[in-house]
């Protein structure tokens, strides 16, 4: 597929939690030609602001897609002020997103082989229908779950979803909705239960066949850690400042057993195990 | 309107060498393979690549960008597979183009270089632009950009390794640029390009903590742009060898601003960050450009400069 600058229409665009807002846009070209854990970048118009805004996609719908965002700095400040029916300027889909598919375990032997003398960890039948899979969201890691929860529900898994936040959740209604098991935890303690994902997994043993993670890298080296541990695979959404946010200038990389690569082009999603988080 | 387009004239001839037009790449921001899902790479006048060294370099940590007003920083640090991966996986891609193959060619010792372009005397590239002036490494690089003897120095011994012809980039980075383009013109330079980036550096007042991790990076993008003419200027007014100019790109206008300023080609860098398309777009605006005024070629624009 070549790829583009399109110029989409927002269909809305509200808050939902202190600082954070969801802004659907139209696109069929996008919606059509996009998986899960893959994201799009927003070009801000202000002239200072030069580089794109690389966003997760949230939600997938036939002609419309769902993002939803932290308002952090300059960029994201614009586009929360940007109004129904404006127009914006996005790239088609970057990036591999996560693997959900039975093509997946072929790929996992294949990782689990890259240091010397280590023992693959994983079979071919990891993903057949019918497994216990477990989503583990940080903050605005969490937005991109949603659309992996309904895309692994439609290949017959079992999911549970533990998200975490600062003092306030969000997307909670959208994960609820897909009747599936839901946990919150944040650090506050105001809802939920108190503290970090990793101290409620930690606090609560559960099996998983599974992992599939988003959200800050200090989250995701704790959980690579723990499926490690626990002989699990897990697919980790990385973030990196980015440059172009289309593979042409090296700016994003990620430190993995086979050198840096590029989390916009080869990533965002990569296997716990294919990291260097000790880099 | 079509008459006047088929009238135009977009060749340009740097060291012999025809381009189809005067629009190139800017090397470090162009991949072939990614460039090439958003335009037709063949509309280029010339591709020029990232830079390769003779080893594989690892690059720096991240963070390696940061964003500042109008412009950006960068301190990438040259990853790159080093020169056998790139004639083994890349170049054969970039032969299969119709247009121009500049290679880049980064190192921390003359070495390096010659390494680099020694490997490269069998294989069949129109020109080598050689980096003397990446701020992003510790030692080299920037070192040989920075002194006119040293600059004159290594340009000679290239010079006499390299059976394609050499291009100098130079680095911003210097009192006065003039000096070291009329040393590597001295010692056989087949041309020169500019600018490279600006040394910079940027701190997040919220963590307290360089932006970068390197601390310090290359600033580009349209913040350079006056700094970049006006070296593009002077040193078109200190040799006669030709020049690619270079710096904050972003419209066809900025391109002819570079012609009249004494560039013989231009190439695009941090536009085609955030606007993955611009070569082609810029190149369309100076078309356009040059009907409003009726240019008829490059070196019309050039000469249709006033300089009071
Ligand atoms: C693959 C990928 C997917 C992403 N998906 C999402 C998403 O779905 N939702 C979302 O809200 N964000 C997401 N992000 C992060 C988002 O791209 C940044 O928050 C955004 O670019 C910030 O732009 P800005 O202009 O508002 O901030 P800037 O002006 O660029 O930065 C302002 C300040 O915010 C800090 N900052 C920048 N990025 C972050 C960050 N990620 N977290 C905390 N502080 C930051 C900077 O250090 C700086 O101090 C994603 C990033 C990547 C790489
Ligand atoms: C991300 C990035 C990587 C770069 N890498 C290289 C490089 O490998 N070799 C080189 O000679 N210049 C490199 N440059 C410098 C550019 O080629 C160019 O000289 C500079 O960015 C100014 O042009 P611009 O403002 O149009 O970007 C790099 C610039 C950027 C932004
Ligand atoms: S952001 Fe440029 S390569 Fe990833």
């Amino acid at each position: 597929m070549t790829k583009k600058i399109l110029e989409e229409r927002i269909t809305s665009n509200q808050k939902i939690a202190e600082g954070i807002f969801r802004m659907t846009i139209y696109s069929p070209e996008i919606a059509q030609n996009c998986t899960p854990g893959q994201f799009v970048n927003l070009y801000p118009r202000g002239r200072h602001t030069l580089l794109p805004r690389p966003i997760s996609l949230c939600k997938i719908e036939d002609e419309h897609i769902t993002l939803v965002y932290g308002v952090v700095g300059q960029g994201t400040q614009e586009f929360s002020e940007y109004t129904q029916g404006q127009e914006l300027r996005v790239s088609t889909p970057q990036g591999n997103g996560f693997d959900i598919g039975p093509s997946l375990s072929e790929k996992m032997s294949k990782f689990t082989v890259k240091r010397e003398g280590e023992v693959p960890t994983l079979g071919r039948s990891e993903l057949e229908a019918g497994r216990q899979m477990t989503l583990v969201g940080g903050g605005l890691g969490v937005p991109s779950l949603v659309a992996l929860a309904k895309a692994l529900i439609t290949q017959g898994h079992h999911i549970r979803v533990i998200c975490g936040f600062r003092t306030e959740p969000y997307l909670i209604e959208e994960f609820e909705a897909l009747g599936i098991s839901l946990y919150v935890t944040t650090d506050s303690g105001d809802y939920g239960f108190k503290g970090t994902v990793m101290d409620y997994i930690c606090a609560h043993p559960f099996a998983s066949d599974y992992y599939y993670a988003c959200g800050p890298k200090p989250m995701l080296r704790e959980l690579a850690a723990y499926c490690r541990e626990k002989q699990v695979p897990v697919q980790v959404s990385m973030e990196e400042r980015m440059g172009c946010g289309y593979g042409a200038c090296l700016g994003c990389v990620c430190n993995t057993q086979r050198g840096y690569k590029k989390v916009c082009s080869e990533g965002p999603v990569f296997l716990g195990e294919e990291v260097d988080w000790y880099a | 309107m079509l008459e006047l387009r088929d009238k135009q004239d977009l060749r340009v001839t740097i060291a012999g060498i025809t381009f189809s037009n005067p629009i190139t790449t800017a090397s470090g921001t162009f991949s072939a393979k990614e460039s090439g899902y958003f335009y037709d790479l063949n509309e280029l006048g010339a591709v020029i690549t990232k830079g390769v060294s003779s080893h594989a370099w690892e690059g720096n940590k991240t963070p390696r960008i940061a964003e500042t007003y109008g412009g950006m920083l960068n301190a990438v640090g040259l990853q790159n597979p080093g020169i056998d991966d790139f004639i083994a996986n890349e170049l054969p891609w970039l032969q299969k183009l119709d247009t121009k193959i500049i290679v880049n060619v980064a190192g921390k010792t003359p070495e390096d270089y010659y390494t680099v372009v020694e490997k490269l005397w069998h294989e069949k590239i129109d020109l080598l632009e050689i980096n003397i002036s990446c701020p992003n490494i510790k030692c080299g690089g920037i070192g040989f950009g920075t002194s006119p003897k040293m600059a004159a120095e290594i340009t000679k011994e290239i010079k006499k390794r390299a059976r394609q012809p050499i291009i100098m980039k130079l680095t911003p980075n210097v009192t006065d640029i003039t000096e070291i383009a009329k040393a590597v013109e001295a010692e056989g330079a087949d041309g020169v390009s500019l600018i490279n980036t600006l040394l910079g550096m940027k701190i997040d007042v919220h963590t307290r903590k360089p932006a970068l991790f390197n601390k310090t990076g290359g600033l580009s993008g349209p913040a350079i742009k006056p700094v970049a003419v006006r070296m593009v200027y002077q040193v078109r007014r200190s040799v006669g060898i030709p020049i690619i100019g270079l710096g904050g790109i972003m419209t066809g206008e900025d391109a002819a601003e570079f012609i009249m300023a004494g560039a013989d080609a231009v190439s695009i860098g941090t536009a085609a960050l955030l606007d993955p398309g611009a070569p082609i777009r810029i190149k369309k605006e100076l078309i356009a450009y040059m009907e409003r005024y009726h240019f008829n070629s490059i070196k019309e624009i050039r000469d249709g400069f006033i300089d009071l």
